[in-house]
């Protein structure tokens, strides 16, 4: 395929969509599975089998369309009509509403989700901007959005420097948490000098509540594809590799296809539209450690090692993949790899907050009242997250704090609401942006509990190569288990400050390094509830049980336990 | 070999670039503590001891495996530091069920003599009584899991000078646990040569030599003395 | 001027830390002067008395008794210093740590050979086991560490000595080894 048969494609499959009379779009996101969508693709497939299969009826199974506690969801497109959104979706509901679009009756207005809701009125989406509304599996209708158009104008237009200097412009910074710039680190991989080069793209997504890149992967495969490809001709690589978590075989699977489709199509492959420019994509599964999502263990994992870090420098960019320059960023920044190109860098960096340019994907989850991916611009209040697109918490609960970065981040509390969600004003309050997970809590959440989850959680991650991460994660959670059963004392409490202060200063990759972030950042926000437990043995939230002694009312207890005996006359 | 000058505590050192901070650290007197570098192995920086303080680095950095560069500034020894290293020596002793009365190396064992070179007289941190098997299973050594530090000298030993990587790493965090050939018993093992050298590097008495009782385990390294330090300056582009 | 009070204590050990404080031998005649041993094994009170200047405990808390001990001790005592590493580490005491006390019980005293222990007249057989063997400073407070499996007599007399002295009891490297 070269330029011109793209852009006749893309106007070719637009003007048949563009003739549809109805086009009905399934969300087919893994939770809208779970609720049932694929009964209602298979009860509207049957009704237009029906009808004969008619061309201007068009039935599209997409990836995640956002709300996803509302699913299964189905989007109604009608031309020269606004947009209709279904939540919760039966079989039934879903024929009505097709028979009574067919017959040009009033569509059912049950569980229809309202045209402004501020959900969806209040994001920005531009990695997103497919997501829900593709089949993921066809290449067409992801060109028919201006796939790889992109990359064309890059191949075409650009030297692989302004390609480069594009990325620097946008302000875009390394979405997977680490927020380096993205065009510094795709500048330094250019000057670095090596027989080959690599790009890697880090989809080893492990948060627990994160799912952005699951989603991005699963809906929309082919603009990750892109975005390294361009990468690729940026950096002078010809090999690429996405490194998907084992646990998402769904995604592995599309973006299989989405590359094979994409070489078939001359996307990827040799000779890449028509240019002088050839590169392979390839996947590789992790085996489901959370460490190998950090990128030296990463690399290391691709090579066929143990998954764990090693000590940079050197730094990937120098030498990475069997010791060549090679440059990683996570799926998620290579998901706006083609919105740069495509809008423009200015138009790019328009969006944002300070240094933080572009638009952030947080999956939204806890205790809201809609549950969902969602993607908003750089530095939007907190409060308009939660509170707006979130709807504010469920069961009229009481926000207490919302927890960013997972087990690397710190939770952010009710009196900072008003922060500019970016990567400056989180670090600032001692969380992180992280990949994007944010959970929101209420008042019946025990902060010291929370900690204590993400802990064991870190602890069952460790790689176990270095000290303070192996053994500091384990002691950490058990002082967190005697605060929260009630046997702890003062002195554990100072115990756990100074382990942690320790881990964060002297472990040797970042996961080590921050582990103790939920502990510190929930000592630092809600110090009076690590009191109440230890002090007055009364957990705040009410979550934690507190049915164990500390061992000087331990004695007390077991003395008047055994005199109580004896009064009796029993043996013990 | 491009010359470089660095300050150490104060005080102006010249080296060779490819130099490590710990190595020229000892070479002039200067004490950093360690336990899992060996002189001669590739460095691993895992027990995190020899952490110093880099002027404009935000945290400590491990001088074991950190190449000197022009104009370095670094401190080996702080408050900060040394209450870090305390912590982390803790933290192994804690780990495993480290009964010195009643170890073969006792006296005679790295992680023992760290802990009182360190100042520690007690341990802040739950003992974690781990149950973990030993095995016997080999004729002439055996090895227990109790005594482990991971420091993988063995692994490294075994790997890069006797060229059989017998040993490996299984499981990870707390868990992780040294196995011989994908974990079978040390016994069945077919590709462990019986040289020793991982028996004789190991820091405490996880590797020892049957027939050792409490304290009569000594370690003998001479016999590798020539190889790791032929190791050592190939690292840095020299010959002996 | 007054004499020290010192008392000792033997815990969940083997007495072998007593048995090295023993080992100090004539040494013992030239610190009579100075010390009043006011408590312990090596001597017939049967209550810990109060006001007790120094108190070395040997072994580590294993069960109730242990405990309500040494929280008496601690109330009484002025310095509190772990005696050996049983006190400091829980050291061969605490290697049952790895089973839980009812599957110990019932292993060494109905499945492992010999008779079961008689009853006493109030049925008290054995003090009630705590579930782990503690070092005494998860427990109390501790003002001081004498390491050693046992620790050797210089040490004990570096330790008793400082006391003497009114100097904090810090021993020096050689004298810190644990076993």
């Amino acid at each position: 395929m070269n330029r011109g048969e793209l852009a006749e494609l893309a106007e070719a499959t637009l003007q048949k969509q563009q003739a549809c009379r109805l086009r009905l779009l399934v969300c087919c996101g893994t939770p809208c599975v779970a609720a049932g969508a694929e009964a209602v693709v298979a009860a509207l497939r049957e009704q237009l089998t029906g009808l004969g299969n008619l061309a201007d009826l068009e039935l599209v199974s997409t990836g995640c369309q956002g709300p996803c506690s509302r699913g299964p969801l189905l989007t109604v497109l009608q031309p020269g009509q606004p947009e209709q959104v279904w939540e919760k979706v039966t079989p039934e509901l879903a024929c009505t509403v097709l028979n009574t679009a067919l017959q040009q009756q009033h569509l059912p207005e049950q569980n229809l989700l309202p045209q402004d809701w501020p959900f969806f009125n209040r994001q920005t989406r531009l990695v997103l901007a497919n997501s829900g509304r593709i089949d993921p599996e066809s290449l067409e209708q992801y060109i028919a959005r201006g796939g790889y158009e992109s990359l064309a104008q890059a191949l075409h237009e650009m030297t692989p420097d302004d390609v480069c200097d594009g990325v620097v412009q946008s302000g875009l910074r390394g979405r997977g948490g680490g927020g380096y710039p993205t065009g510094l680190k795709w500048q330094l991989v250019r000057k670095s000098s090596g027989s080959r080069k690599f790009v890697v793209a880090n989809g080893d997504e492990g948060d627990p509540g994160a799912y952005m890149d699951r989603s991005l992967m699963e809906s929309d495969p082919h603009r990750i594809l892109e975005g390294i490809a361009i990468a690729g001709y940026a950096i002078g690589a010809d090999q690429g590799y996405i490194y998907v978590r084992g646990e998402y075989p769904v995604a592995a699977q599309r973006l299989r296809k989405a590359i094979k489709d994409a070489e078939r199509a001359g996307l990827l492959g040799s000779r890449v539209l028509d240019s002088s420019f050839s590169f392979r994509i390839d996947i590789r599964i992790g085996a489901g450690a959370f460490v190998c999502g950090e990128e030296t263990a990463l690399l290391g994992s691709i090579m066929g090692r143990r998954g764990q870090p090693r000590i940079r420098p050197p730094y990937p960019a120098e030498a990475g993949l069997w010791g060549c320059p090679t440059l990683i960023n996570n799926v998620e920044t290579f998901g706006n790899i083609p919105s740069i190109f495509s809008i423009g860098p200015q138009a790019f960096s328009a969006y944002g907050n300070g240094k933080s340019r572009g638009t952030k994907v947080f999956a939204l989850c806890g205790e809201v009242v809609n549950n969902g991916l969602i993607e908003v611009p750089m530095g939007i209040p907190l409060r308009e997250i939660v509170y707006e697109i979130g709807g504010g918490l469920a069961n009229g609960a009481t926000f207490k704090a919302a927890q960013t970065g997972g087990p690397s981040g710190g939770c952010i509390p009710a009196e900072k609401l008003d922060t500019p969600v970016d990567y400056e004003n989180l670090q600032a309050l001692g969380s992180i942006m992280g990949s994007g997970g944010l959970i929101v809590m209420g008042e019946q959440s025990c902060m010291v509990d929370v900690a204590r989850f993400f802990m064991e959680f870190c602890l069952d991650e460790s790689c176990g190569k270095c000290v303070p991460c192996r053994t500091g994660t384990v002691e950490i959670y058990r002082l967190l288990s005697r605060i929260c059963n009630g046997s702890a004392s003062q002195r554990d409490l100072q115990t756990l400050e100074q382990l942690c202060v320790m881990m964060k200063d002297t472990s040797l990759c970042g996961l080590g390094a921050a582990a103790p972030n939920p502990v510190l950042s929930t000592l630092r926000w809600f110090r009076q509830e690590y009191e109440a437990h230890v002090k007055d043995r009364r957990c705040p939230a009410g979550v934690c049980s507190m049915n164990e002694l500390p061992l000087h009312l331990l004695g007390e207890q077991l003395l008047q336990r055994i005199s109580a005996l004896r009064c009796d006359g029993e043996e013990y | 070999m491009p010359a470089i000058t660095l300050t150490i505590n104060n005080e102006l050192f010249s080296a060779r670039k490819e130099q490590t901070i710990l190595e020229i650290a000892r070479e002039h007197g200067i004490d950093i503590p360690t336990l899992c570098h060996f002189e001669g192995l590739e460095a691993m920086g895992g027990c995190r001891l020899c952490l110093v303080e880099l002027q404009g680095s935000p945290r400590p950095v491990p001088a074991c495996i950190t190449k000197a560069a022009e104009g370095m500034v670094i401190t080996t020894s702080s408050d900060k530091l040394i209450e870090y290293r305390k912590m982390l020596v803790e933290l192994l002793l804690a780990e495993r069920t480290h009964t010195c009365s009643i170890c073969v190396q006792n006296n005679n064992c790295e992680l023992q003599t760290l802990a009182a070179k360190l100042g520690i007289d007690h341990v802040r941190f739950d003992y974690l009584h781990q149950q973990l098997p030993m095995d016997a299973s080999r004729e002439r050594f055996a090895l227990d899991h109790n005594r482990c530090v991971l420091c993988l000298r063995c692994v490294r030993v075994c790997d890069a000078v006797e060229g059989a990587h017998t040993w490996d790493v299984r499981g990870r965090g707390s868990t992780s646990r040294i196995v011989a050939d994908l974990d079978r018993p040390w016994g069945n093992s077919t590709s462990c040569t019986d040289c020793g050298k991982c028996v004789q590097l190991c820091p405490t008495g996880a590797l020892y030599k049957k027939g050792a009782t409490v304290g009569e385990m000594k370690k003998e390294r001479s016999f590798l003395n020539r190889i790791l330090e032929r190791r050592r300056l190939a690292a840095q582009g020299r010959s002996l | 001027m007054s004499k020290l009070r010192l008392a000792t204590a033997w815990l969940g050990g083997c007495s072998g830390c007593h048995m090295s404080l023993l080992d100090l031998g004539e040494l013992l005649v030239g610190l009579a002067d100075r010390i009043d041993l006011v408590y312990g094994p090596l001597v017939d009170a049967k209550q810990f008395p109060e006001q007790v200047d120094l108190a070395l405990i040997e072994g580590a808390v294993a069960n109730l008794e242990n405990l309500e001990l040494l929280q008496q001790i601690r109330r009484n005592s002025r310095l509190l210093v772990s005696f050996g590493d049983c006190a400091i580490t829980g050291n061969v005491t605490s290697l049952r740590n790895i089973f839980k006390v009812d599957d110990l019980l019932t292993g060494v005293y109905q499945a492992g050979p010999g008779s079961l222990p008689r009853s006493g007249e109030d049925g008290h057989v054995l003090p009630e086991l705590l579930p782990r063997v503690l070092p005494l400073h998860q427990v109390v407070e501790v003002d001081a560490f004498i390491p050693g499996c046992p620790p050797d007599p210089d040490r004990i007399l570096a330790a008793i000595t400082a006391a003497l002295n009114g100097e904090p009891i810090q021993l020096s490297e050689e004298m810190r080894t644990f076993g």
